[in-house]
């Protein structure tokens, strides 16, 4: 008989399941719970239970379903919520349409707010109906990742690929409209349905990658500017709590220039989804002029949904976001946040009492995460013949993962092991935090590996570099004069040290900080965030010649005029360039006239 | 309630006890999660919940303690479900033990219904945002750190610091604005405290129940006790027990619900403890690993629900062991809260009161709960102002020490002088009750000797608009 033979917490044994492969979905109990087989030992399996296992008993049926996790992909999933298997959380409360907007009135009065147990609803809308234009013609030989034909879906056009081990010449082709489970297309004798499902730990194939040399623009100065994500890399965000990470990752999720973003909340606040959910709607992107919910996917297992499940959101999430770059789209994944995953594993790894590795983590975690990180990447879509080298479509995946040490120390195994997968490294700092310097990145401990500097130089103006070399070296210059100051006062500096650190201040205060809540500042596009440092360069410079002409350190760095370099942040994006340089004319002319 | 005829099924085959722990063997009958009773030869009925069902035995946590049991004559008899607590507007006014029975004497209260005390995770689709702002007349918080409704929020403590003062205060004289008006909706009829005591001594449990039970305040007050000499264990159950009538109140009656749960560390303390009996690896400190999880599973029970009236806002007191904000506990809870408001020792042996030290402090969700309409145009701003220059005055206190005051320019004198105006003005207020326009005030009167430059968090029309005397050009 197959059936349950012990529970403890997420993690369920049960025998008699022969034929039952590694990470296979049963389904346990009376209620039909969703599991995951994580170890096979002789009659017995043992599986992760992505639901609450409460009043599960020994006897109670389980049953193999013959495969794994997968997650259901088509048109519909942009400006939806779905938990960590994948279910349409609208549809679970009983308000199907509610998070895209695509129903009309929604009775909230009759809604379930509590997530029930046990639920299996059909992923997609089986009832929307999408207009379908082919972009084959009968005869026409397709191979896995050839484009069949496009529906618009939000600001996109969607693209409906020829799925995994499907090929062969096209026999019949529909044009109109239908519904996901419609065939659309069929491939040799193949039917072909716009939705189709894909294992969740399974990478989606590529046919190449791409050198990571373009960056993903997000429109925070500090990023952009000194330590830029590239499109297709991956960056993550450590910081102890109340540093910023999630304003960082929510910000990240309205102004990266992505065409496409899938936003995990994997163990955080319920509170913190539901303000993107009433948020993002109302805010227009302004590449497309749709509401940016349209271009976004929510992966939602917030901290008291079942612990098992936030290691399949983060899964789920990638494998959308593979989804939607296969199509030719560039991709932003928000992972908020890896740790809850990774303390995940180190429940379910300690229930099946395994030997621990660094603080109680399974040896297994730096597999784990690499096997997420490295699925970004910039690529060379899979398609056939159709597809020449050169002329593929391009797309790609760029992760950025919070991630919540313990302590706000960043020694611990998480942080350390995504260390090594990332190549942009944003640390959150908590004293900048304290005295509310935001983002909080702190810049002397912050990295970014990726060439894309170069980038900035040709598109967007060639003194990039050099201004970033400059503010960098400047900062770390302040930094190590400031610990003079702790010991021995300001009246210890040279004069042209003290210079140094009344223009470390305006990096700091008027360049570096970024207010997530103001209206303007909030995104600040990269023409506005060179014109700002150059003023600050020049104002800089003025400083550094009226020293060298006598006039005393004290005067200049106590110059009312530097103030109104604050005000730069507020001005808006097209008058940039010619306020700037009337600002620094200004100033420049007051410092000459000490 | 406790009438053998509702029991399904009895094991008498106990093989271990150890700790809060009971092995019994063939109990095959008893389902993951159960609430069960253990009865013993000697002394009353304790409860207990099966923790792990296995083919052939289970293990069960005994909330009552273990100690007079023995292995021969222990039955532990199953009540089918899960632990359970009656719902109703009967449980106002009254005083319950940690696991929800009477602890006054009074009769059992008049259930409505019967919910499982674990409750069920709320789907963020159907969260109501929260920004309905709690006016609590203490100005670091009002101005600050914001409180809305639905809001989780800890004060973090030491232990001998003023926590429990200001957490009754905060209950006592929050009030709730009518947006656009100056009338304050004084939500008497519609106001509830639900308060859970996880050993506390009898002398904090004393002190709440004359803030909370004194008066009319009792009608609107439910009060749950695990004392400090109660059974350790029980304290599991405190703070689900009360989240249930909590959320009966604010989600099914409508009412706006303020829980209080206090002290969370002593409530970590026994999941340790349990932990340690089962043998489970041990996380940091020797917390179990699956304390996160554990605490967002009552913490992430606050909130608002969309065409619902009613609001669950929770208020968790915990005793940072040593001051260590990087303790487990804290640590945890920041992770799971919506911001924290931390207390200094520093401040409170100044004699400021109430001892909050806002630089540590955070809302997350003040933002969407001030601003033009909900509390001021000008909050936000004047509120970083402050933050920004306190944390410099701060910075030049500590340089004070070295270099000594007259080494200091005039401006660094200037932010010296805020940051001690500011405790002493705008943090220390005693038992004054501040509206918000007097914090706001307050927060301006602090900067009227900044020129206008300096304050880059402002935008100029408002320092125009509200800074009253001596504004420098």
């Amino acid at each position: 008989m197959n059936s349950i033979s012990r529970v403890a917490g997420p993690v369920v044994e049960a025998t008699g399941l022969p034929g039952v492969r590694l990470f296979d979905v049963v389904r346990i109990g009376g209620q039909r719970l969703t599991g995951e087989v994580i170890r096979l030992d002789g009659d017995s399996c043992v599986a992760q239970v992505f639901e609450d296992t409460t009043g599960l008993r020994v006897g109670d049926p389980a049953e193999p379903t013959g495969g794994p996790l997968t997650v259901e992909l088509g048109p519909g999933l942009l400006g939806s919520i779905v938990d960590g298997m994948g279910r349409p959380l609208d549809v679970l409360a009983g308000v199907p349409g509610a998070a895209s907007g695509h129903s009309a009135a929604v009775p909230w009065q009759t809604a379930d707010p509590y997530v029930p147990r046990g639920a299996d609803p059909p992923r997609l809308d089986r009832d929307r109906r999408w207009r379908f234009t082919p972009a084959v013609e009968i005869g026409d030989v397709v191979e896995p990742g050839d484009v069949l034909g496009t529906t618009p879906e939000g600001p996109i056009e969607h693209r409906v690929l020829v799925p995994d081990g499907v090929s062969g010449p096209v026999s019949a082709i529909g044009a109109g409209e239908f519904t996901v489970t419609d065939e659309v297309v069929r491939v040799g004798d193949r039917p072909v349905t716009m939705a189709q499902r894909w294992p969740v730990r399974q990478a989606r194939p590529v046919r190449g990658r791409r050198p990571l040399t373009r960056p993903l623009v997000t429109g925070q100065r500090v990023l952009d500017v000194l330590f830029p994500v590239a499109r297709g890399g991956a960056a993550i965000i450590p910081g102890g709590f109340g540093t910023g990470k999630t304003v960082t990752e929510t910000s990240l999720a309205k102004y990266a220039e992505a065409d496409v973003v899938v936003y995990v909340g994997c163990g955080e606040r319920g509170n913190e989804l539901t303000e993107v959910l009433q948020e993002f709607p109302e805010l227009v992107d302004p590449r497309t002029g749709a509401p940016l919910m349209q271009r976004t996917v929510l992966v939602a297992n917030t901290s008291n949904m079942p612990v098992a499940a936030r290691e399949a959101s983060v899964y789920t999430g990638i494998t959308i976001a593979e989804y939607y770059r296969d199509q030719g789209y560039h991709v932003a994944l928000m992972a908020d946040s890896t740790s809850r995953w990774g303390e995940a594993l180190r429940e379910v790894s300690s229930r099946l009492e395994e030997i621990p590795a660094e603080d109680g983590y399974p040896a297994y975690l730096a597999t784990r995460l690499a096997g997420f990180y490295e699925r970004a990447g910039e690529v060379e879509c899979r398609c056939g013949a159709a597809g020449e080298a050169g002329t593929a479509r391009i797309g790609s995946v760029t992760i950025v993962g919070a991630v919540s040490p313990a302590g706000g120390d960043f020694s611990e195994p998480i942080t350390q092991n995504s260390l090594r997968l990332a190549g942009c490294f944003w640390a959150l700092d908590t004293s900048l935090a304290r005295r509310r310097h935001f983002p909080s990145v702190n810049w002397t401990r912050s990295y970014s590996q990726y060439p894309v500097v170069g980038w900035f130089d040709q598109h967007v103006a060639a003194d990039w570099g050099d201004l970033r070399r400059w503010a960098l070296a400047l900062l770390a210059q302040e930094a190590s004069l400031q610990e003079v100051v702790q010991l021995l006062g300001v009246e210890a500096l040279a004069p042209e040290q003290r210079v140094v650190l009344r223009t470390g201040r305006l990096l700091r205060e008027d360049f570096l900080q970024q207010s997530a809540f103001d209206e303007v500042d909030a995104s600040c596009p990269p023409a506005k965030q060179i014109a700002m440092l150059r003023a600050i360069h020049h104002v800089h410079r003025a400083l550094t010649d009226a020293l060298e002409r006598g006039v005393p350190a004290r005067q200049l760095s106590e110059l009312p005029a530097l103030a109104e370099l604050g005000r730069m942040k507020a001005w808006p994006a097209d008058d940039m360039a010619h306020r700037c340089a009337e600002l620094t004319e200004r100033i420049t002319q007051e410092v000459q006239a000490l | 309630m406790t009438t053998a005829s509702l029991y399904r099924i009895g094991n008498t085959d106990v093989s271990r006890i150890a700790g809060p722990l009971v092995v019994v063997e063939a109990a095959e009958a008893l389902a993951y999660g159960d609430l069960v009773d253990v009865l013993s030869g000697q002394g009353p009925p304790r409860r207990g919940q099966v923790l792990e069902a296995a083919a052939g035995r289970a293990v069960v946590q005994v909330f009552g303690g273990t100690s007079g049991l023995g292995r021969t004559d222990t039955t532990v008899l199953s009540r089918g479900r899960s632990a359970h607590t009656g719902v109703g507007r009967d449980y106002l006014g009254r005083i319950l033990d940690g696991a929800g029975r009477p602890r006054d004497g009074g009769p059992e209260p008049l259930a409505d219904e019967e919910r499982d005390v674990n409750g069920l995770p709320l789907n963020p689709m159907v969260r109501d945002h929260p920004d309905e702002f709690i006016e609590t007349g203490i100005s670091a918080i009002d101005g600050l750190n914001t409180l809305v409704r639905g809001q989780k929020l800890p004060i973090f403590s030491g232990y001998g610091l003023p926590a429990n003062e200001l957490a009754a205060r905060i209950a006592t004289q929050a009030r709730v604005r009518v947006p656009g008006g100056n009338d304050q909706d004084r939500t008497e009829d519609n106001f509830v405290v639900v308060f859970a005591a996880m050993g506390v001594t009898r002398r904090e449990a004393e002190f709440f129940q004359s803030r909370f039970l004194a008066g009319d305040a009792a009608r609107r007050t439910v009060v749950l006790l695990n004392l400090a000499d109660d059974p350790t264990i029980e304290r599991i159950l405190t703070p689900r027990v009360a989240l249930t009538l909590a959320e009966y109140f604010a989600f099914d009656l409508g009412l706006h619900v303020l829980t209080v749960l206090t002290d969370v560390t002593a409530y970590a303390e026994a999941l340790r403890e349990i932990a340690a009996a089962r043998e489970e690896m041990p996380g940091r400190r020797g917390y179990p690993g699956y304390m996160y999880t554990d605490l967002a599973s009552l913490f992430e029970r606050a909130g608002r629900v969309r065409g619902r009236p009613g609001s669950l806002t929770q208020l968790m007191i915990l005793s940072m062991p040593d001051d260590d904000i990087t303790h487990p506990v804290p640590d945890l809870t920041g992770y799971i809260t919506e911001g924290q408001i931390v207390l200094s020792r520093e401040l409170d042996r100044a004699g400021i009161d109430p001892p909050i030290d806002v630089l540590p402090s955070l809302s997350r969700l003040m933002n969407s709960g001030i601003g033009a309409g909900r509390t001021r145009e000008d909050h936000r701003g004047l509120a970083d102002q402050l933050y920004a220059c306190y944390a410099r005055g701060k910075e030049v206190r500590r340089l004070l020490s070295i270099v000594g005051e007259s080494a200091l320019p005039a401006e660094d004198r200037r932010y010296l002088a805020l940051a001690d105006a500011f405790e002493r003005e705008f943090v220390g207020q005693a038992g004054e009750r501040r509206s918000l326009e007097q914090t706001l005030d307050a927060g301006w009167r602090l900067l009227t000797d900044f020129p206008d430059g300096e304050l880059k968090r402002l935008k100029p029309e408002f320092i125009a608009r509200y800074r009253k005397g001596g504004s420098t050009p």
